[in-house]
């Protein structure tokens, strides 16, 4: 089991009630922990709409995840 | 030059910063706060932004509009934090040798601005609802 500290931002911050919070998990991907999550962020579609970073970089979905990472999961953007 | 400002954005100063004598056009794009969208009428709105990525992101466009551009200049700045109806949401501005490069960076800028950055819009109605732009179709709410 992998410790990942899980950062939740705008709607999914307010959703999940919570800015951020750690978990145990066995995920494999960014898109692993996207999954484990859902029931926090409230997100039922697939994560394509949104993007993630691990470490303060942009990632892909099927970017590994390792034990002590930090994975930020953005709803969509709307910036301008 | 990407910022994330805090304050107003003042795009003449921003613009008279990117005086060049070399550039014979300058192209400035300025997103404001319309009382407006899809059907409601917006009271103010609230940007969020995750400012440590956002600069980095930005950044990147930046440099990535001046590689597709020789001789260009660019700045962009985008507020964060509640604004009113008519307020500089976003400055876009770049010059060049001439208008066509010019036209192009500054719209390539802005469309990946909007695209790319960790930032969000929550909107405030006159209704006295809110919600979140792009973000309600990713959410499971019933």
């Amino acid at each position: 089991m992998k410790r990942i500290t899980v950062r939740y931002f705008a709607m999914f911050r307010e959703h999940a009630g919570m800015a951020s919070e750690t978990i145990e998990t066995d995920a494999a991907t960014a898109g692993d922990v996207f999954a484990a999550t859902r029931d926090r962020h409230g997100s039922s579609e697939p994560a394509g709409h949104c993007k993630v970073a691990i470490n303060d970089e942009m990632a892909d979905w099927d970017a590994a995840v390792a034990d002590g990472d930090e994975v930020l999961l953005f709803p969509p953007v709307a910036g301008g | 030059m990407f910022e994330i400002a805090e304050k107003a954005i003042d795009p003449a100063a921003l613009r008279a910063a990117l005086a060049d004598p070399a550039a014979g056009a300058y192209c400035g794009f300025e997103g404001w706060v319309r009382n407006h969208n899809e059907g409601q009428e917006v009271l103010r709105l609230e940007y969020e932004v995750y400012s440590p990525l956002a600069i980095s992101e930005g950044r990147r466009i930046l440099a990535e509009a001046k590689e597709q551009f020789p001789h260009l200049r660019a700045g962009c700045v985008h507020r964060e934090g509640l604004l009113e109806i008519g307020d500089c949401a976003v400055w876009v501005g770049v010059t060049s040798p001439h208008r066509d490069e010019a036209f192009r960076a500054c719209r390539y800028i802005i469309d990946a601005i909007k695209h790319r950055l960790p930032i969000w819009k929550k909107e405030h109605y006159v209704s006295g609802d809110s919600g979140w732009v792009n973000c309600e179709r990713c959410a499971a709410h019933a």
